[in-house]
């Protein structure tokens, strides 16, 4: 993306007005979406590194989310009386979740992905089994209530601040500290991605085999870009359980990891802004959907597709049609669409690993197959 | 050494459902090296098709039985529907892109699957009408009902019929071959598009049949009991060795057996800290365990990946 600096000022004065301009235009309830938006983007920015970066599934990417809230949830609320400060919680959560994921991609990172998508999808339902019946520290199905709001010494992002005369609301103040803080997860990821570590999951991701013969420790790269991912998630989760105020089962769904797999997959898996857009548009999206169950009981005078079914049945019709139609998502990086669009003589692709050679070979035998075939 | 026999029966009978649906994935996994997310989803879709069917039919004086297999009968094209559908639609057209791609799309075949059913039979829980009587039998101290001594022969009187099936037939030597090397199986005139669909609409028609015995031994269907019980099978399937049939047979029993001795003891050995609630947590610990030990199964070879 080439801005000019104009360009550049332009794009973040309308980022710094955008709480404003949403709260005139729309109400203060999309402000606290705009929040909430800006949360899917740094989750989905974390899952990037582990999809798109290094080409390993996460499918239980949400367990890292649920980790780093519960802590901020135990740490920081009458449940044990406990008060941490954010900034100790901050690193604690990252921390934490970085083990935890190097302690679930240890087993399974020297495997097929295969192995790992399964183990993480079975391991975001354990953590929910966890949360459900250890009552006493995880307060069980109820969750837990009257978490600490995220502050930084004595200011409180909650409060109503006063700023040259202005009355600031917390969901303002909010918005700050998220625009900042994905600002930072985007600066790092750029960094990482032109690193000689985003090099080396680029060449994993595209060729595992060939990688390993070019001297790459291919199993620790992969542990470091999936407890990476954790860490992002991690600290996306303490933000989260502060900001909400509580926490309970209910947030950390498989459809949650889901939804943010569909995010990063969507905006096209490896680069930063389409993920961003389709963070933003996924985010959005279930406020679109809220009319339609208010239509259906006024023409119908019965909700006959709930809404949220109908939302979730999309984004995984959406992760079918992209891998088939699009594989390289809405907004892809130039150098995905040349990967995934070159001319058919280019054969095998970059894309390709050894296995798909001899399927390769397989597509087109059966025409000439076929007539031999009783 | 009463509660160890009971726990070995239903372990067997539970192990016996794990491994219809294991043969499914590891069929899949065999031939075209993909964990088929989708594949308890249709489980899923099997066994309310077949709840749809046994309630209509529950109150008009037939025998149980026969209502039973009135269900099996109607799940079992419905579900083969499905799994041709889903191979055509998400994966056919993945067979040469990158891996992560067929992976990706069978998550998202398996939440559509999981949200449509929810659509068509809402999100609670349905209750199977109970059409048989469950009339126990004594076995040495254990109890064995009708309904867990006809989950056994069904099981076990298919998994031999799939055996004779692969080993013995024309088809099974195509799908060995295609198992093998797909290139040179084409090479050799096999229609491997054809072995491919074929697998597929096996595996779903034992997704079927394992769907309706799953309803009517537990007497509930949800839109959601694909999930845990195909993570299961699934782990069934990499304990015996995927890919590997007598594997994912005996994962299957061994599974099933492990999980409900853990259930009967894990709230006594444990002096009630971790109670039967856990014993979901304690087949998944087997999974990672069974990766870190032995990746291969306990009936798989060990097998180089190929480049």
């Amino acid at each position: 993306m080439k801005l000019g600096r104009r360009g550049w000022l332009l794009g973040a004065a309308l980022l710094l007005a955008l709480p404003l301009l949403t709260d005139l235009g729309l109400g203060r309830s999309w402000v606290r979406l705009l929040d909430f938006a800006l949360l899917y983007t740094m989750l989905a920015l974390g899952l990037n590194i582990v999809v798109g970066y290094a080409g390993l599934l996460d499918l239980g990417y949400v367990a890292f989310y649920a980790v780093g809230a519960y802590l901020y949830a135990i740490l920081a609320s009458p449940q044990f009386a406990l008060h941490w400060p954010l900034w100790a919680l901050l690193p604690v959560g990252a921390l934490v979740a970085a083990s935890v994921g190097a302690l679930l991609g240890a087993p399974t990172l020297g495997l097929r992905g295969d192995y790992l998508a399964i183990v993480t999808m079975g391991f975001g339902e354990i953590i929910r089994i966890f949360m459900r019946n250890l009552t006493p520290l995880t307060g069980g199905p109820a969750g837990i209530d009257g978490i600490d709001a995220l502050a930084v010494g004595s200011f409180s992002f909650a409060d109503t601040h006063r700023l040259l005369g202005w009355s600031l609301p917390g969901l303002y103040s909010y918005y700050f500290l998220f625009l900042a803080l994905t600002a930072l997860i985007v600066l790092m990821s750029r960094r990482l991605e032109d690193s000689r570590i985003g090099r080396a999951w680029a060449a994993i991701r595209e060729d595992e085999v060939a990688a390993r013969s070019m001297g790459l420790n291919t199993r620790n790269l992969k542990l470091l870009a999936f407890s990476m991912g954790a860490t992002f998630g991690g600290i996306s989760g303490v933000l989260f359980a502060g900001f909400q105020g509580f926490v309970s089962p209910e947030s950390f769904t498989m459809g949650e990891s889901v939804m943010i797999l569909c995010m990063v997959v969507l905006g096209g898996m490896g680069h930063i802004y389409g993920v961003i857009l389709g963070a933003l548009l996924l985010a959005i999206l279930p406020e679109a959907f809220r009319p339609l169950a208010q239509l259906q009981q006024s023409a119908l005078g019965q909700v006959w597709l709930d809404p949220a079914n109908l939302r979730m049945l999309l984004f995984a019709i959406a992760l079918v049609a992209v891998m088939v139609l699009r594989p390289e998502g809405l907004w892809p990086s130039p150098v995905r669409r040349r990967e995934l669009h070159t001319p058919r003589g280019g054969e095998p692709g970059p894309g390709d690993d050894g296995d798909s050679d001899d399927e390769g070979a397989d597509g087109e035998l059966p025409a000439a197959a076929g007539g031999a075939t009783p | 050494m009463d509660i160890f026999l009971q726990q070995l029966v239903n372990g067997l009978v539970q192990g016996s459902i794990y491994a219809l649906v294991a043969l499914g994935y590891t069929m899949v996994y065999g031939i075209i090296e993909l964990v088929n997310f989708a594949h308890g989803e249709v489980v899923m879709v099997g066994a309310l098709v077949s709840l749809s069917v046994i309630q209509r039919l529950a109150d008009r004086g037939l025998s149980g039985w026969g209502v039973i297999a009135a269900g099996i009968l109607v799940s079992i094209p419905a579900c083969m529907a499905l799994g041709f559908a889903i191979e055509r639609v998400a994966y056919r057209p993945l067979r040469r892109a990158p891996r992560l791609a067929p992976l990706i799309s069978a998550i998202g075949v398996s939440i559509a699957l999981q949200q449509l059913a929810a659509l068509i039979w809402g999100r609670n829980f349905l209750h199977y009408p109970e059409v048989v009587a469950r009339t126990p039998f004594h076995l040495g101290g254990a109890v064995i009902t009708e309904v867990q001594l006809v989950i056994l022969a069904t099981a076990a009187l298919l998994m031999a019929g799939l055996w004779f099936l692969v080993q013995r037939t024309r088809l099974g030597r195509a799908m060995r071959a295609t198992a093998q090397n797909p290139a040179v199986a084409g090479l050799m005139g096999v229609d491997v598009d054809r072995i491919i669909a074929t697998t597929f609409l096996i595996g779903s028609a034992l997704a079927a049949v394992a769907g309706t015995l799953v309803g009517t031994y537990y007497n509930v269907g949800n839109h959601t009991m694909g999930f845990l019980l195909g993570m299961k099978a699934f782990t069934a399937a990499v304990l015996g060795g995927i890919g590997n049939l007598q594997g994912a047979m005996l994962g299957g029993l061994l599974l099933g057996v492990i999980e409900n001795l853990g259930a009967g003891y894990l709230g006594n050995l444990t002096g009630g800290v971790i109670g039967s609630n856990y014993s979901d947590v304690l087949s998944f610990l087997m999974l990672v365990a069974v990766l870190v030990l032995r990746p291969s199964g306990l009936l798989g070879e060990r097998s180089a990946e190929k480049v």
